[in-house]
């Protein structure tokens, strides 16, 4: 934001008039801080202050005054939340879960998404643009209603599945990954699926026939020539959908109450939640955010760093 | 006959995707229609006793029509939220893609890296600050952080560099119209795709917040149709007819994003495209 405002030169030999160059120049700084300062004003109301605002609180703890008298007061305390938190079986344990979601998510999700992207790419899929829509639909559903509806097809009773298939518990302890996992499936595949789909059809069409011509079939054009040429986008997609991961709060939020699996401190962010709400623990809250957001970056540097090295 | 086959099996395989993504929607409008005991004694499938009109009159009755004022907060959220919003990106992608100024590209690195800041990160904090600004459990305390889109920008850079060519920038220019004019009246109606596209990815992305409201909202007239159908489900467990309001109002929740989306397609498709193929 500096950047835009620089500071005006000083007025050496005062003209009676600025030349025409020296006021365009000022209309055009004036323009670029005019058409930035609206987003930066807020970026840096809205993600940086209170980055540096939980930066600032997950220092300090509040503790009751020794005697008991005068209520609580804020002393700073280092870097001892974060290592609280770290010591948190109810944390740690929040991120075994996200990674045992991740593990079972990511390669059903990128997976199931490439395959679909290549098979509406193939050339022998009909009806296309239906295709698209109906896989896209689930994600325009907000994640809190997704997480609703399945939650009743979860529900012994109502749910067709279960009438269907017999007496299976979605919402059990040893099954709610899966459940979990299953929604954010439906949320997402289509999203993904475009998204590859959009660079398929972006490759040219020679690079393709060249490949037929070379005797290749299908299957074997789709994944040694197809894929590598969408790599971008896949890891993007990866990218975005491990930060996502990482997030995980709504849909375990709406399956909470009614699963015995789910517990109130299920995920990292909902032990953030769980901390802040229930707990009134703002100082540990804070480094519990922190933790997960700069896992997020770390996470985002290598998945790039690894996609760029492996081109 | 082999090409025949493949055919078969595509096809196949594509129906098998579209009934898993379609059939839980379908299992939602057969269920607005049904009676709470019809519910769970029909199919999930099939049609019961025709309900619906009852459950679209409870849903309205309930709470003085409280769900009308979500559907009209989500509205005025994700609505003016996501054009606000979408102006905003569309002039600092703009100026970042047209202008060159010292210290630009790093700024955009900036923007770039509150891309990937989780939002559930920032709300803790957000709130505790909101709380001393006396902005908690206001209109302003959803409203205000979900203008940020730093996505946005980035995408607002790619399609300013596609849909403006910089000629027609120095035509006007040279014609004497001032930057902010040049803008407004010549860059922006050729930027109308890009603010669409724009606007659709903020407008779902407020339309689906869920976090935010969450934390910042305990007035039930202020909450976003998300959150107030979570609390309506969360009374299910003690009173089961909350069952029927949930199941009914959420589909009059999801079925005019249905529609929007299937007329706007072009939209998100070119943004969903611009922002991953690079």
């Amino acid at each position: 934001m500096a950047t835009t405002v620089e500071a005006p030169p000083p007025p050496t030999r005062a003209k009676p008039r600025p030349s025409p160059r020296r006021t365009e120049n000022w209309r055009r700084r004036g323009a670029i801080t005019l058409f930035t300062a609206p987003f930066f004003v807020l970026f840096a109301g809205v993600i940086v202050a209170p980055l540096g605002y939980a930066l600032y609180l997950s220092l300090f703890s509040e503790k009751s005054s020794g005697l008991g008298f005068g209520g609580k007061e804020t002393v700073f305390v280092g870097l001892s939340n974060y290592l609280d938190t770290l010591a948190d079986r109810a944390f740690t344990d929040g991120f075994l879960v996200v990674a045992g979601y991740c593990l079972i998510y990511i390669p059903l999700m990128i997976g199931g998404a490439l395959a679909l992207a290549l098979l509406l790419d193939s050339g022998l899929a009909r009806l296309s643009k239906f295709f698209q829509l109906a896989l896209f639909m689930p994600h325009v559903v907000p994640g809190v209603i997704a997480g609703l509806i399945w939650l009743y097809l979860y529900t012994p009773g109502i749910s067709p599945i279960i009438d269907l298939l017999g007496d299976v518990d979605f919402l059990g302890a040893s099954n709610v990954l899966g459940s979990v996992v299953n929604i954010a499936l439906w949320e997402w595949i289509g999203y993904n699926m475009i998204i590859y789909f959009a660079a398929l059809q972006a490759i040219p069409r020679e690079v393709i026939e060249a490949a037929t011509i070379d005797g290749a079939g299908a299957l074997r054009t789709a994944i040694s020539v197809k894929l590598p040429l969408i790599r971008a986008a896949v890891i993007t997609t990866v990218l975005f959908t491990i930060i996502g991961s990482l997030q995980l709060f709504t849909e375990p939020m709406v399956l909470d109450n009614p699963s015995d699996g789910v517990v109130s401190t299920w995920t990292p962010n909902m032990y953030a939640y769980t901390e802040a709400f229930a707990k009134n623990d703002y100082g540990q809250a804070a480094a519990s955010s922190l933790i997960l957001a700069g896992l997020a970056a770390a996470l985002s540097f290598f998945v790039t760093r690894w996609g760029n090295r492996t081109r | 006959m082999n090409r025949l086959m493949s055919r078969g099996a595509v096809n196949a395989l594509l129906i098998l995707a579209a009934a898993y993504t379609l059939l839980p929607l379908s299992w939602l409008l057969f269920s607005s229609t049904k009676s709470l005991p019809d519910l769970y004694a029909t199919s999930g499938f099939a049609f019961g006793d025709l309900n619906l009109g009852a459950n679209l009159a409870k849903v309205a009755g309930e709470g003085d029509g409280i769900f009308f004022r979500w559907y009209l907060n989500s509205v005025l959220y994700a609505g003016v939220g996501g054009a606000i919003s979408a102006l905003v990106s569309v002039m600092c992608g703009y100026a970042f893609d047209k202008y060159a100024w010292l210290g630009k590209e790093k700024l955009f690195g900036l923007v770039l890296l509150g891309v990937l800041v989780p939002t559930t990160a920032t709300a803790l904090p957000l709130y505790l600050l909101a709380s001393k600004a006396g902005l908690v459990n206001t209109f302003w305390a959803v409203f205000i952080p979900v203008l940020v889109h730093p996505f946005g920008v980035y995408l607002a850079r790619v399609l300013s560099s596609g849909y403006v060519p910089g000629e027609v920038l120095e035509a006007a220019r040279s014609d004497g119209a001032g930057e902010v004019r040049t803008f407004f009246s010549i860059a922006l109606p050729m930027l109308k795709p890009a603010f669409v596209t724009i606007f659709l990815f903020q407008f779902t992305a407020i339309w689906n917040n869920f976090f935010l409201p969450l934390v910042m909202l305990s007035d039930q007239k202020l909450f976003p149709l998300s959150l107030g159908l979570f609390s309506w489900n969360s009374q299910a467990y003690a009173f089961p007819e909350y069952q029927t309001l949930t199941i009914t109002g959420a589909l009059l929740s999801i079925v005019p994003l249905l529609v929007v989306f299937g007329f706007l397609q072009r939209f998100w498709k070119a943004g969903m495209t611009a922002g991953s193929v690079k």
